[in-house]
């Protein structure tokens, strides 16, 4: 089973939830999704046993071949070419990758060269096996790495994707094909704004999910009355308490700390299960 | 003019919480509100919109289903996996490329815009607030991005305001690049959490890539003492001035249920106390008195 962690606000405990998920439960893989700011593996301490590096492919011109006929750049629907009359400049941080101007080209003067986006990286820590994705700054493409990643899924482990914040193509990259979505969101106008546009966004890929409410007892009700009225489970309540907010500030999962916590996440796991029929 | 950018590298730390502080505090700033994902500024300024634009950022394949003979060339050069085992586009994936059409031998795929979202010009008791609001799904919200700073621009040239303040969306992707790129300062809001440290020294990279000065705050700094030292002496061995370090206090949480910033909440409280010491600072490195 494949269960994505979101949320359209960040901050709101995506990462805690995934990681205390993750080491509560057997046979795990934990997948950070969120190349941008990858955080789950600072919470455990882990150790990279593996680390390689993630290209993309952007065009490079044969300028001995290239008459300038600008068929490559008049494909392009991202601006990425630009013909001048001496010379056809690329732009990489416009590229999506999608080859369509090496095919386009009369001559065959274009070759798809290899870009570094970022890195791979892998390990192992109590039969918890974690991989994460770190996008090299500045760098502004992190769907490409974010597949990469989600190569490595295991399906023969219950896996956990810790998706970025938002709504937008990285999150929707990591969801994708996921057996359930479970958002965090925390009980303010914020969370519920964010929490509203990420329903949207699931409903529409007619995708199963569930809220934690995470820093509880803060803010108000009304994430608890959208939620009854559109009959979406809340699986979790995760109270607002500063031995849980000193222990992630520190890096430990507070499950392992805090009594009950474990049994609650495995509770959650197969609330989750029961709701995907698996 | 000057354009500072207020961002987080890791979400949740309270971005909207100072920008709208600071917009209070600034008086005659043009806000941008660049996170177009989760924009949640409106909640605290109550924009009334003036302006309501479509944005057409990317472009959909659509297949006629008349014209198609089923060979799935489509499907077999499309890189983003947008189109299904049955031959039907996916439009969560399609990035509008326009591979598919060019080999669809019986030209029964043609690319369509799509609008991809909303930008809005609108006005607050505060000044004029630019934003947006991307469709669930979309792509290409750097381009919204950049649009909705072009329409600050114009804005404040046209009411002669010296300033703008943007606040960024979480990450250092395309959407967080788009909004820093040119400006000319960088305020990092961060806390004292190691994942908060982590992505900080990320956000401070992007911003040095760039080119634009960074700054730094620590929110909620009194949760982890010994974070907030580990961050000032990162700051410091780094060259960056920490310009606040703001306390934990449930008021901010309040003042968002109300839906007012917290300088007009509770202006006297030790919050909205030292985001005003930290606009000070800002406005005094920026030369804006």
């Amino acid at each position: 089973m494949i269960v994505a962690v979101a949320s359209g606000k960040g901050g709101t405990g995506k990462t805690t939830v995934a990681v205390n998920l993750a080491v509560s439960i057997e046979k795990a893989q934990l997948l950070d999704c969120d190349v941008e700011e990858p955080n789950a593996y600072l919470l455990l301490n882990l150790k990279i046993t593996r680390e390689e590096p993630v290209f993309r492919f952007i065009p490079s011109i044969n300028e001995d071949l290239c008459d300038l006929c600008g068929e490559c750049a008049y494909f392009c629907q991202h601006n990425a070419i630009l013909v001048i009359p001496q010379k056809v400049l690329i732009f990489p941080e416009l590229c999506h990758g999608c080859g369509g101007c090496a095919l386009m080209c009369p001559k065959k003067a274009i070759i798809e060269e290899k870009h570094k986006i970022g890195c791979l990286k892998e390990g192992c820590q109590n039969n918890l096996w974690i991989v994460f994705g770190e996008l090299d700054v500045g760098e502004p493409m992190a769907v490409p790495l974010i597949r990469e990643v989600k190569k490595r899924i295991d399906k023969t482990r219950n896996v956990i994707l810790d998706a970025p914040p938002g709504t937008g193509c990285p999150m929707i990259e990591t969801v994708k094909g996921s057996d359930f979505c479970l958002l965090i969101t925390e009980p303010t106008p914020f969370g519920l704004h964010d929490l509203k546009i990420s329903v949207t966004v699931l409903e529409d890929m007619k995708m199963p999910l569930g809220v934690v409410v995470n820093k509880a007892g803060i803010g108000d009700k009304k994430v608890y009355e959208y939620c009854r009225e559109k009959s979406i489970p809340i699986l979790l309540e995760i109270p607002y308490q500063r031995d849980i907010a000193e222990l992630y500030s520190k890096g430990i999962p507070f499950s392992l700390k805090m009594p009950g916590w474990r049994e609650e996440f495995q509770k959650l796991f197969d609330d989750i299960k029961r709701l995907v029929g698996k | 003019m000057k354009q500072i950018t207020v961002l987080s590298g890791k979400g949740g730390t309270g971005k909207t919480t100072i920008t709208a502080a600071f917009a209070v505090l600034a008086k005659k700033a043009l806000i941008a509100d660049c996170d177009v994902d989760a924009p949640d500024l409106h909640m605290l300024l109550h924009p009334e919109i003036l302006e309501k634009r479509e944005f057409k950022g990317s472009k959909l394949a659509v297949i006629d289903e008349a014209k198609c003979v089923k060979c799935g060339a489509c499907k077999e050069k499309c890189r983003f996996d947008a189109i299904t085992q049955i031959l039907i586009v996916d439009p969560l994936s399609c990035e509008g490329c326009g591979v598919c059409v060019v080999v669809c031998p019986t030209n029964a795929i043609t690319l369509t815009e799509r609008v991809s979202g909303y930008a809005y010009i609108s006005k607050t008791k505060y000044g004029f607030m630019t934003h947006a609001l991307l469709k669930p799904g979309e792509s290409n919200s750097g381009k919204l991005v950049s649009l909705i700073r072009q329409n600050a621009k114009v804005l404040a040239e046209k009411e002669k305001s010296n300033l703008i303040i943007i606040d960024g969306p979480p990450g250092i992707g395309c959407p967080v690049i788009a909004s820093v790129t040119g400006a000319d300062a960088g305020l990092v809001v961060t806390e004292p959490t190691l994942s908060g440290i982590h992505d900080l020294e990320r956000a401070i990279q992007l911003l040095r890539h760039f080119n634009v000065k960074p700054f730094v705050c620590v929110n909620m700094y009194d949760v982890n003492m010994d974070n907030t030292e580990k961050i000032s002496r990162f700051c410091r061995e780094n060259g960056i001035e920490v310009v606040g370090r703001i306390p934990f206090n449930s008021i901010v949480t309040e003042a968002m249920v109300n839906g007012k910033t917290i300088i007009e909440y509770s202006p006297q409280c030790d919050v909205a106390k030292e985001i005003s010491s930290v606009w000070n600072k800002l406005c005094e490195e920026l030369v804006l008195r």
